[in-house]
C-alpha cells in the first residue's frame, strides 16, 4: 500500500498538475494557502493564483464573478469558513445563478485535530446539500482527490469539494480505477449487510468488512465520493440485496451522507439504516488520531453499528 | 455637455422612471424609491458610458453592469427595456408568477442582467471579480457596479473595497447611490456609514462626488474615472430618494412599497409632465 496521504496535498498538487492543461483554472486562496496546499498551485502559475486576505465571503462573490468571464475559479478555505461563513454568499451569488465555481473546502471534520470545534466543520455536507444544482464530492483518498479535481474541472456548474488535513492510507492505487462524477464505486461485495461510506471512513469500513468477516457476517462496501447527486441505483440495490445498511462520515449524523441515503430509501425503498458520524455535538481539541477513537470513527464501531444494522432487519 | 444630448438623457429618463412606476405598480410591490434615485445614473451607463451590444447581451467582449442594491431591480428592468433589451411591455409583469422579471434581478432570465444580485453587499465582490477577469485576459472591458449608502453597513463592502485596491482595478467604478435613507430611517440614524469619501480614500480608491441628477457630472465623473489610472473609482452620487414623484422625494417610507392606483395616476401624471417639459 501506497504511503499514507492528506487529501489535501493530492488537491493542492492536483491544481499544480491540471493548471497546465487548463489555462482558465484560477486559485483564490483566503490567507491559508500553506495550510489549502494551493501554494503548490502558486508556486507554479503565479500569476493565476490570488489571495483575496481574510475575507471568505468577498473571495466566493470575486470567485463568482470571475466564472462569468469563463474562468474556472477554485477557492479554497477551511471547509467551516467555506460552507459556514460565506455559506449566503455560495448560496446566492454561485448556486442561485449556477456558476462554474469550483469550492476547495480542506480541515473538513474533526481530523482538523488540535485546533479544536471552531475549526472542525461537520456541517458542511449538510449545509451544502440543500443548495440546488451543487455538486458535493468528498474523496475517499489522495487518488481520488486528483481525480475529483479533474472531474470538477469538467463539469459545468458549483462543486463542493471536501478535503482532509490528516494523512489517510491510499486505496485507490489500482489501475482499473475510474472516478465518474455521481457514480458510487463497490469496493467489496457482501450479502448481510452494507457498509456506504464516504470520505476517509471509506477505508475505515473495509477494515470492519475483515472484523465482520471473523465472525461470518459479509458485508457489502459501497464508496459514495459524490453525495450530491446521489448515486441511487447504488443505494437501493443495495438496500435490496443485503437489506441493511450502515452509513459513515466523518461529518454530522444529521443532513449529510446518511441523511441522504435515508431521505432515498425512507421513499423508494424502506431499510433499515444506522448512522455513523458525529452526533450533534461538536467537535474537541487533541491529536487527530485520538480523535478518531474519541468519536466513534473506528472499524469497530463500524462492525458494531453493521450488527445493529442486521438485527433491525 | 451639449444641450440637446442633456435633453435626450433627461427624456430617457423620464422613460426609465415611467418604467419603474408602471412596474412596481403592477407588482403591487417593489422599491421604487431607491429605484427612482438610481435612474439617472442608469440611464447615462447603458445609453452613453457603457460599450454593449443589446442584441448580444453574452458578448464577451461588452462592459458590465452589477446591481448591487438588487432591490431597485425595476430601475435596472426598465433601463434595460428602453435600450431594448426585451420589451416594455413586459416589466408590467415585473414579480408576477411566471414572469422572467423576478423581484430581484436574475440573470439566468433577464437578457442583459450581468449578474444575479439581491442580497447586500455581494455585487461588488463579483464585480471585483468581472475586473479581475478583463485584467488576467487583458482585455479592455469595464465593470460599473451601484451599491446603495445604506448597502455599505455590510461588511463585505469594505473586504470588496480593500480587495479592488489591493489588486489596482482601475477598470472598475463603484456608484454610490447616496440618497441618504434605508427602510428603518435615515442612514446617520440607523447605522452611520459616513464618510464614505474619506474612508474609501483611505482603502486607496480614487473618490468623485457628484450630484446623481445632473447629467453633466454624471458625464464628468465617468471620464475621470476611465482616464485614472493604477486604483478604483468610486463615484459618490448625491442622489433624491425616489426622484421625480413629488410625494416619493426623500421619504424612507417609498422604499419598498407600491403605490395605489390614485398614486400611481398622480407619478404618472407628473412624470409625464416632466417628460412633455424637456
Amino acid at each position: 500500500m501506497a504511503e499514507a496521504v492528506a487529501t489535501r496535498e493530492s488537491y493542492g498538487k492536483a491544481l499544480a498538475e491540471f493548471g497546465a492543461k487548463y489555462e482558465n483554472l484560477v486559485v483564490l486562496d483566503a490567507d491559508l494557502a500553506n495550510a489549502t496546499k494551493t501554494d503548490t498551485f502558486k508556486k507554479a502559475f503565479p500569476d493565476r493564483h490570488f489571495d483575496c486576505g481574510i475575507a471568505e465571503a468577498n473571495m466566493m462573490c470575486v470567485a463568482a464573478g470571475l466564472s462569468t468571464a469563463g474562468y474556472i475559479p477554485f477557492a479554497s478555505t477551511f471547509a467551516m469558513f467555506a460552507s459556514g461563513r460565506a455559506f449566503e454568499q455560495v448560496r446566492n451569488s454561485i448556486g442561485y445563478p449556477h456558476l462554474n465555481v469550483k469550492i476547495g473546502a480542506t480541515h473538513a471534520g474533526i481530523t482538523v485535530g488540535e485546533d479544536g470545534a471552531s475549526h472542525q466543520c461537520l456541517e458542511d455536507i449538510a449545509l451544502m446539500r440543500t443548495i440546488p444544482g451543487m455538486t458535493i464530492i468528498n474523496p475517499s483518498d489522495g487518488v481520488e482527490a486528483r481525480a475529483a479535481v479533474e472531474a470538477a474541472i469538467n463539469h459545468y456548474g458549483p462543486v463542493y469539494l471536501r478535503f482532509g488535513r490528516m494523512a489517510i492510507p491510499v486505496i485507490n492505487d489500482r489501475p482499473d480505477y475510474k472516478f465518474e462524477l455521481g457514480r458510487g464505486i463497490q469496493m467489496a461485495d457482501g450479502n448481510d449487510v452494507t457498509v456506504i461510506a464516504t470520505g476517509m471512513m471509506v477505508e475505515v469500513a473495509l477494515r470492519a468488512r475483515n472484523l465482520l468477516a471473523t465472525e461470518g457476517i459479509s458485508a457489502r462496501v459501497i464508496n459514495i465520493h459524490t453525495i450530491k447527486p446521489l448515486d441511487e441505483e447504488i443505494v437501493l440495490r443495495a438496500a435490496a440485496e443485503t437489506g441493511a445498511i450502515v452509513t459513515a462520515e466523518e461529518a454530522s449524523v444529521i443532513g449529510g451522507l446518511g441523511g441522504a441515503v435515508s431521505e432515498l430509501l425512507s421513499e423508494k425503498r424502506p431499510t433499515p439504516v444506522v448512522k455513523l458520524g458525529i452526533n450533534d455535538v461538536f467537535g474537541k481539541s487533541g491529536p487527530a488520531k485520538e480523535l478518531v477513537t474519541l468519536f466513534g470513527l473506528t472499524a469497530e464501531n463500524v462492525a458494531a453499528k453493521a450488527k445493529a444494522a442486521i438485527a433491525l432487519k | 455637455m451639449e444641450q440637446a444630448k442633456e435633453r435626450a438623457l433627461k427624456r430617457t429618463a423620464a422613460d426609465v422612471r415611467l418604467g419603474i412606476i408602471e412596474a412596481v405598480y403592477n407588482a403591487k410591490s417593489g422599491h421604487p424609491g431607491g429605484s427612482l434615485s438610481v435612474a439617472d445614473i442608469l440611464t447615462y451607463l447603458y445609453f452613453e458610458e457603457m460599450n454593449i451590444d443589446p442584441k448580444n447581451p453574452k458578448w464577451e467582449d461588452r462592459d458590465r453592469f452589477v446591481l448591487s442594491k438588487g432591490h431597485t431591480s425595476p430601475a435596472l428592468y426598465s433601463t434595460l427595456a428602453n435600450r431594448g433589451y426585451f420589451p416594455v411591455e413586459d416589466l408590467k409583469t415585473f414579480r408576477h408568477t411566471g414572469s422572467y422579471l423576478q423581484g430581484h434581478p436574475d440573470m439566468k432570465g433577464v437578457p442583459g442582467v450581468d449578474m444575479s444580485s439581491g442580497s447586500l453587499g455581494q455585487g461588488f465582490s463579483v464585480a471585483c471579480g468581472m475586473a479581475l477577469a478583463a485584467k488576467l485576459s487583458g482585455k479592455s472591458y469595464r465593470v460599473y457596479t451601484a451599491v446603495g449608502d445604506g448597502e455599505s453597513e455590510e461588511g463585505q463592502i469594505w473586504e470588496a473595497a480593500m480587495f479592488a485596491s489591493h489588486y489596482h482595478l482601475d477598470n472598475l467604478v463603484l456608484i454610490i447611490d447616496w440618497n441618504g435613507l434605508q427602510i428603518d430611517g435615515r442612514i446617520t440614524d440607523v447605522m452611520n456609514p459616513t464618510p464614505h469619501d474619506e474612508k474609501l480614500r483611505a482603502f486607496g480608491w480614487n473618490v468623485i462626488s457628484i450630484d446623481a441628477h445632473d447629467f453633466g457630472e454624471i458625464e464628468a465623473a465617468f471620464k475621470a474615472a476611465r482616464e485614472h489610472k493604477g486604483q478604483p473609482t468610486a463615484i459618490i452620487a448625491k442622489s433624491t430618494k425616489g426622484k421625480g414623484v413629488s410625494f416619493m422625494e426623500d421619504q424612507a417610507g417609498w422604499h419598498g412599497k407600491a403605490p395605489n392606483e390614485e398614486q400611481y395616476e398622480t407619478a404618472k401624471a407628473e412624470l409625464l409632465a416632466l417628460r412633455a417639459s424637456i
